[in-house]
């Protein structure tokens, strides 16, 4: 794979207090990267120091081939970010604002202002181009930090919790717009968010943060298979499981557990799916009536947990 | 460095001055008061009104004032009547340090807003997230309260000169003002007291949260220019063209020191910081 971005043991204080602890990662070109962990976890520590704002206390940092407290005007050039807040000019219209941005991003007049027409019309803000941002609801402001972040065709663009606040219509047109966008351009992104549903949605590969620490990186898949192999199911019956069939399907290939939910319902651990019609042919053989078989994967929020709570590997 | 950066950031920032009422207001209602209704009242009221001329010229404090006035200010008084020299002296003289409260208010105001405001209202990590250096960021905020300091003190000594020449053409039958002292004052004092001004605010801004705390603390530098008009009233300190020469050199010189200090507290990893 492609890396754009590649942190190597870096550190970041501010005064005594540590906020990055020797984290390295790698980010690969036109993927989606989460970066996830409760406030203080140094996300968007991460992202400051990647862009230049901030110089490492140590450690090292490559961005498309630059490092960023060498270089940080040549690397914002190439990255948009959609800070925490919108941080929008709110006496100013949307026009003004993108015209502002654009013009310290170098944009060529005319290029600039199709660009920013092309905008309005992609983020549904078209008709209120002209208006003050402070007449604006929450969800449209972030519609056009998201329109500034993108604004000088980035290579790679980071959102700091890009639906923070919104109503669910309004973080769900958010998430269309990522998807949409990056569909389109093929952008690296880089999400730091709370929201572990819009991660699992949204995101090739989560880095699970806690206090300046990466404590699991790799794809949903990856991180299931290092913290939470198998496969949770669910067995819903008419009557409640004896306690010897529930011995004789523990015995079963595949099965590393079984446990009693309450009367009616069971849930097993099992290695695969393929071992479901197995499971099921004895179940019938001893004279169970299923009503429903559930096979459920360890979803982002048990992992997310699990480390949050744990610190570090372990099965969940 | 980039020029066309410095200046769009200097728009941007008069742009929001502009839509900012709190911030143009006392630029629009200061130098009407001093520049317009002050000067008409003085030059009229005594020619409708029986004032008696002489309470004035035998004031005491002003007859030690004339009594050490240097000869270069004393002979534009030679010839006139008490009425006149009532004028010169007032409108000439003694209301020439308060003109001094222009730039450093105007400077004051824009750079707090331009400075502590952006930082008060979370609009400066994006700007800080934009391919631009801290000096360019710097520059085109120290432009944008600049231009007005400077242009609102300048088109308000037109104005002045104008409402000064006009009211007083039936009482000096000429074109009397701009006294010589002035060039110096407006031309060279003016921009180094705006100068001054816009420094110290950044500074104070790094360590002030807010637009109203930072145009607090440094709308205390007006103290400057109280102790030029009390050093003048006192006779202490005449503003002749050679005084107003060198005072305009000695605010220059910490003009240029804060301006040294000021870009060494305006960097992105400390502004992002402090701002929490």
């Amino acid at each position: 794979m492609d890396s754009i971005i590649t942190i190597t043991n870096l550190i970041h204080h501010y005064g005594t207090h540590t906020a990055l602890n020797d984290i390295s990662f790698s980010v690969n070109r036109g993927e989606v990267l989460g970066l996830l962990g409760p406030n203080g976890a140094g996300k968007t520590t991460t992202i400051r120091l990647i862009n230049g704002i901030f110089s490492p206390s140590s450690g090292s940092i490559s961005i498309l081939g630059m490092n960023p407290a060498l270089q940080g005007e040549q690397i914002r050039r190439q990255t948009g970010v959609l800070t925490e807040t919108p941080a929008l000019y709110e006496r100013l219209t949307a026009r003004q604002n993108l015209d502002f941005f654009g013009t310290l991003a170098d944009l060529p007049t005319p290029e600039r202002h199709a660009r920013i027409n092309d905008l309005f019309s992609f983020f549904q803000l078209a008709e209120r181009a002209d208006d003050r941002v402070e007449t604006f609801s929450k969800g449209m402001k972030q519609r056009l930090a998201l329109a500034r972040a993108a604004l000088h065709f980035p290579q790679i663009l980071f959102l700091d919790e890009p639906t923070a606040g919104l109503d669910p219509e309004s973080a769900n047109q958010v998430h269309e717009m990522i998807l949409t966008a990056r569909k389109k351009n093929g952008q690296t992104t880089i999400l730091c968010t709370h929201n572990l549903h819009e991660a699992q949605r949204l995101c090739d590969r989560l880095a699970i943060m806690k206090k300046g620490q990466i404590l699991a990186i790799g794809s949903l898949d990856q991180l299931r298979q290092q913290f939470s192999p198998g496969i949770n199911l669910q067995v819903r019956l008419e009557q409640p499981l004896s306690m010897d069939v529930r011995g004789t399907i523990r015995k079963l290939n595949g099965v590393l557990r079984v446990e009693e939910a309450h009367s009616n319902l069971c849930e097993l651990l099992i290695e695969t799916e393929s071992i479901i019609p197995d499971i099921a042919k004895h179940l019938v053989q001893y004279g169970a009536r299923i009503l429903a078989l559930t096979p459920r994967k360890a979803g982002l929020e048990q992992i997310y947990f699990h480390l949050q709570n744990n610190g570090t590997a372990g099965a969940v | 460095m980039n020029m066309k950066h410095i200046i769009s950031i200097a728009k941007k920032d008069l742009l929001e001055v502009r839509q900012n009422r709190a911030a143009w207001l006392p630029m629009v209602i200061v130098p009407t008061l001093l520049i317009i209704l002050l000067p008409l009242a003085v030059i009229l009221i005594p020619q409708h009104t029986a004032l008696p001329m002489d309470d004035f010229v035998n004031d005491p404090d002003l007859q030690s004032f004339l009594a050490k006035m240097p000869e270069s200010m004393a002979a534009v008084l030679e010839g006139k009547d008490e009425f006149q020299r009532m004028l010169i002296l007032l409108l000439g003289y003694l209301f020439a340090p308060m003109f001094l409260i222009f730039p450093m208010m105007f400077a004051t105001i824009v750079a707090a807003e331009s400075f502590a405001g952006e930082r008060e209202r979370k609009t400066l990590e994006a700007l800080l997230y934009t391919p631009t250096t801290d000096q360019e960021l710097f520059l085109g905020k120290v432009l944008a309260a600049f231009i007005p300091a400077v242009g609102v003190s300048w088109i308000s000594f037109v104005c002045y000169t104008l409402v000064l020449n006009i009211a007083g053409a039936s009482i000096f039958h000429q074109v009397w003002f701009p006294l010589p002292t002035w060039w110096a004052l407006i031309f060279w004092i003016t921009p180094a007291i705006a100068s001054l001004g816009i420094f110290a605010t950044v500074l104070i801004s790094a360590r002030v949260k807010t637009f109203m705390g930072a145009y607090q603390t440094s709308s205390s530098l007006v103290i400057i220019v109280i102790g030029f008009m009390i050093g003048q009233i006192s006779g202490v300190l005449y503003l002749t063209v050679g005084v107003g020469l060198l005072v305009g050199l000695v605010v220059w010189v910490i003009s240029i020191v804060m301006y040294r200090l000021a870009v060494k507290s305006f960097k992105r990893d400390s502004l992002l910081v402090d701002a929490g």
